[in-house]
């Protein structure tokens, strides 16, 4: 199964169609978007009409997919060839797992576009470089080929870069070489990892990027290339998804960049790191990926992820800095769903992708309509937010809740079947390194619902502070890409089954361990 | 019609144009420069007429070669020389001002033909596969060059880059020729097919053999811009009029390597030398790296950083030309070229904005770009293609052109070097992207800098270089085809 790319599951086969998909205009309506701003269309309305269609063409594409099939979908049939050799073709499709990503970054999008900038001036640029971020992880998300899924996600490179450093806040100047550097260094280690991938698999034959091809091709990679193959892109990505000890640019950056930025950031690209190691590294690379030493490593540095990044997490002062380091801390937990090689373990992993994305961004989005109303986000200066902004205080609850990982949000979701696939993952008589995760990540639960409460309780509780006693509730278009976000959370938190019949069948592929 | 017939056009050009300038007056140069222009689109059109040859019994083809990998640097050289011949034309307020004659007003004909005799040689050299035409045809692109880097003879900085360049460059032919001689001396043979037959006989010599690969390559270093003949580079762009600058960067550089890919070959391929030569171009290709990426980072002068980032994307090309490739499917010399014509794509992009800043604000330095986005937002914008594909971000030829070389490292199994390459690659987001920290982040000083128009011609010739940067970074079939 899954090497015919169809339609859709329908067996709606449309001949005019053959060489397009409607994966292009995810792609590509954004930046079409972007191109006409430059030439003078007026800036936000462009923006949220590209955004909202993007919205719209992704949930119709979730109500036609056909949830029992774990190969792509919605893929052009006639090869779009860009180099016959080694051959490269512009190819689109997508999976369940492709199809929880494309909902993730059109939400999102969706959410992040309605922000307004909290500086005057150069709007295009602003929601220009927004808009080619969230092209570009589409592309890298439907890429059926290695070298676009590869390439998309650098588009937002210089974008991030250029948006940090026009309109951030704080020390942004730093934070934007910071994150710039450390992302092209990661990725230049991905593209090295790619590169020997690719070329281990030919041995010397014809090279193919094509993702499907490579997988076939790879499986007579022997063992210790893969290990040593698997860990050069696990180290990539690791920068790229903040994996401790390759962390340190996430925060900074991510409490100094643009609200629209970090929702995307955070939000929708860090989980290209996340995908590519699904989708690249665990199904090509099978024996690297159960190798026990790099299991051991990985287990180390996802616990450095959720301990230690927890415990700094609790040491913030705040609001901002609270967020980007909770962001980098539940990175750890997916690394675990990926860890342990079950197949509810992976579901977890990508159910929680999808959840740590919607959530991120909606706390993000809050606390920048908290800095545009008190000027600060210092838990020191703030407090009381609730009484003079009640809708504020109470969708920051839910975010809270939900990133806590509550039941009924869907963050509960994703959690609690990493825990079980983490706990699954058994040795014969004793409890394996997995186990021994799992137990020191649950603590992880407990870390989040310190900072996160005490978040919540120094903005919103208590007497007003100053600054929150003439503070306004959100106004009635600052409220949409909130409740959009909230939403999304609480319907997949009530019914995972809505992403998990998709993540299901993709999952089954992916996991040699459990069978 | 024969491949040589190009050549014959193009120094047939350029002695039309020398005679025509001296009926020229003065205050109408320019005119040279748009004939200049002209002949040699003409004869890039013409280049698609060539039929390679039938029959191998006249004695010219054991001299010239008009294989497709040739007629590709054929129109790359002119290519080149067109984009050049467009900035000079730009930049001939800046040329007027710096040489004037001693009694009398600005001299500037020549700066139109000597492009043309340079494209020649260049051309010439992209066909060359025995020792002497490779001699002679170097020469002629080398005394050029001499000539059109001193040009601006009123200015100190010109005057200083030409000296250095003669010099340097009068020793690195030295070192050629004692280097051909040796190898002459080994084989007994100028052809280098029949040079190559030689050395992978069993009988070959080897340390005199390594002794005249060891000259010749510090001699293509030179011509290259590598470690170790890298030490004119920084000084000889920086002083130079910015079109030679862009020039030496690409046309020069491109020219070196068609040269270096057909006299390291026979070398590589011999059994006897091939391991120790390929581990020479290596660590010629580690240092090359490692000096110019590191080198680049503390530069606040914009010709400066280009002339490191040219010795950095030498080491990338040397590390291509050292490997024997993971496939059949990308042959180091493909790799080479394509790398070679993106290359030449975002570089000159850089060296047409950079010459319109410099038109205005009279400096090179990077704090000349503050504000460029709100003063001129195209320029900004083709800047802001041209590092990027020079950094190596997707979606763009620069990009490309790095994977294929990784490509081609880790398939010969180069990991030290792949290693430093990534590095290098990384400090490169550093030190291209400061200049988009100029241009977006900074404010233009002083604030109400006026704004830059700019000119038509230029205009298209820049649109020209962002489609050809963009569309082969995403569709690279068309370019990787002309070599199959």
């Amino acid at each position: 199964m899954g090497t015919l790319p169809r339609w859709n599951g329908r067996g709606n086969t449309n001949d005019i169609s053959s060489a397009l998909s409607p994966l292009d205009l995810l792609i590509f309506l954004p930046i079409l978007a972007a191109v006409a701003m430059a030439f003078g269309a007026p800036a936000r309305t462009t923006a949220i009409g590209a955004a909202t269609l993007n919205l719209v063409i992704g949930l119709w594409l979730a109500s036609v997919f056909n949830y029992g099939e774990a190969g792509y979908q919605f893929a052009n049939k006639v090869a779009r060839t860009v180099l016959v050799s080694p051959e490269m073709a512009f190819s689109v499709g997508i999976d369940g797992m492709g199809l929880v990503m494309v909902l993730l970054t059109v939400i999102v999008t969706f959410a992040a576009v309605w922000v307004k900038p909290a500086k005057q001036g150069s709007e295009g640029m602003y929601y220009a470089s927004s808009l080619l971020i969230a092209a570009g992880a589409m592309g890298a998300f439907v890429a059926r080929d290695l070298v676009f899924f590869f390439a998309f996600h650098e588009l937002a490179l210089i974008p991030t870069f250029l948006m940090i450093g026009m309109r951030g806040t704080g020390n942004h100047k730093e934070a934007a070489w910071k994150i710039t550097v450390y992302l092209g260094l990661g990725s230049l280690v991905v593209l090295a990892g790619l590169a020997w991938l690719v070329v281990a698999a030919a041995k010397g034959g014809a090279m193919t990027f094509d993702m499907e091809k490579l997988r076939t091709a790879a499986g007579s990679i022997d063992a210790g290339t893969q290990e040593h193959i698997y860990l050069v892109l696990l180290l990539g990505f690791g920068v790229l998804i903040s994996l401790f000890p390759f962390h340190s640019w996430a925060a900074p950056a991510y409490a100094a960049a643009p609200a629209p930025v970090t929702m995307l950031h955070a939000g929708v690209l860090k989980k290209f790191g996340l995908y590519g190691l699904l989708r690249v590294a665990v199904p090509m690379l099978p024996l690297g990926h159960s190798a026990e030493w790099i299991q051991h490593l990985l287990i180390v540095l996802l616990l450095g992820n959720i301990l230690f990044i927890g415990l700094v997490t609790i040491a913030q002062r705040e609001l901002d800095m609270t967020l980007a380091n909770s962001s980098v801390m539940h990175m750890g937990y997916i690394f675990l769903g990926i860890v342990s090689g079950t197949d509810i373990g992976y579901a977890g992993a990508i159910l929680l992708m999808f959840a740590h994305g919607v959530s991120i961004a909606l706390l993000f989005a809050l606390s920048t309509a908290v800095k545009q109303q008190t000027g600060t986000l210092q838990y020191h200066r703030l407090g009381g937010l609730a009484k003079t902004a009640p809708f504020m205080g109470l969708m920051f609850g839910m975010a809270a809740f939900a990133s806590i990982g509550l039941p009924g949000f869907a963050n509960f979701a994703g959690e609690v079947n990493i825990f079980f696939g983490g706990f699954a993952n058994k040795p014969a008589h004793c409890l394996g390194w997995t186990q021994w995760a799992t137990i020191f990540a649950l603590w992880g639960v407990v870390m989040s619902a310190v900072y996160m409460l005490r978040a919540y309780r120094a903005v919103f509780k208590g007497e007003p502070s100053p600054v929150s006693a003439g503070a306004a509730d959100m106004d009635s278009v600052s409220r949409l890409p909130v409740l959009t976000l909230v939403a999304a959370l609480l319907v997949v938190g009530f019914f995972p089954g809505t992403l998990l019949k998709a993540i299901n069948p993709v999952v089954k592929t992916l996991a040699p361990a459990s069978r | 019609m024969p491949a040589y017939y190009l050549e014959i056009a193009v120094v047939v050009l350029g002695l039309v144009l020398l005679m025509g300038e001296a009926f020229t007056c003065a205050r109408r140069k320019r005119l040279v420069g748009y004939g200049a222009l002209g002949g040699l689109a003409l004869i890039f059109l013409s280049l698609f007429l060539v039929k390679p040859h039938e029959s191998g019994d006249c004695p010219i083809w054991q001299f010239y070669a008009d294989d497709k990998l040739a007629l590709f640097y054929k129109g790359l050289s002119l290519v080149c020389t067109c984009v050049v011949l467009i900035l000079s034309l730009n930049y001939v307020p800046v040329l007027e001002k710096f040489s004037a004659r001693a009694g009398g007003g600005p001299a500037i004909g020549e700066f139109f033909c000597l492009p043309v005799f340079i494209c020649a040689g260049m051309m010439w050299m992209a066909s060359a596969t025995d020792i002497s035409t490779i001699f002679l045809s170097l020469e002629l692109t080398t005394i050029g060059f001499y000539v059109m880097v001193a040009f601006m003879r009123r200015n100190v900085g010109s005057l200083e880059a030409g000296v250095k360049y003669l010099i340097l460059g009068a020793l690195s032919t030295g070192f050629l020729v004692y280097g051909l001689a040796w190898l002459f001396g080994v084989t007994g043979k100028t052809n280098l097919a029949e040079i190559g037959t030689v050395l992978s006989s069993a009988q070959v010599e080897k340390t005199p053999a390594l002794f005249a690969f060891a000259l010749i390559l510090v001699a293509l270093s030179f011509k290259v811009a590598a470690v170790p003949f890298h030490f004119w580079v920084p000084d000889v762009y920086q002083g130079a009029p910015t079109p030679v600058t862009a020039f030496l960067s690409v046309g020069s550089k491109a020219a070196g390597f068609v040269v270096a890919g057909r006299l390291v070959a026979p070398f590589l391929a011999s059994p006897a030398l091939g391991t120790t030569c390929g581990a020479l171009l290596v660590a010629v290709a580690a240092a090359t790296l490692l000096l110019g990426n590191l080198a680049a980072i503390p530069q606040t002068n914009f010709k400066r950083l280009l002339a490191y980032s040219s010795i950095s994307h030498a080491g990338f090309l040397v590390l291509a030309l050292s490997s024997n490739g993971g496939s059949s499917d990308l042959t180091p010399a493909q790799i080479i070229a394509f790398y070679m014509a993106a290359y030449l794509g975002m570089t000159l992009l850089c060296f047409a904005v950079l010459v319109m800043v410099n038109r205005t604000s009279g400096s090179d330095d990077l704090r000349a770009f503050d504000g460029l986005h709100r003063r001129s937002p195209f320029l900004a914008f083709a800047m802001l293609i041209g590092v990027a594909s020079l950094a190596g971000v997707p979606l763009t030829a620069g990009f490309l052109g790095k994977f294929f070389v990784f490509i081609a490292a880790a398939g010969s199994g180069q990991w030290l070097v792949l290693g430093i390459a990534v590095a290098g690659a990384a400090a490169g987001f550093y030190y291209y992207l400061k200049v988009l920290r100029n241009m977006y982040w900074n404010a233009a000083s002083p604030a109400e800098a006026p704004a830059i128009p700019v000119p038509p011609l230029l205009k298209y010739t820049i649109v020209g270089l962002i489609i050809f940067t963009v569309l082969f970074g995403v569709y690279p079939q068309p370019l990787l085809g002309l070599l199959k």
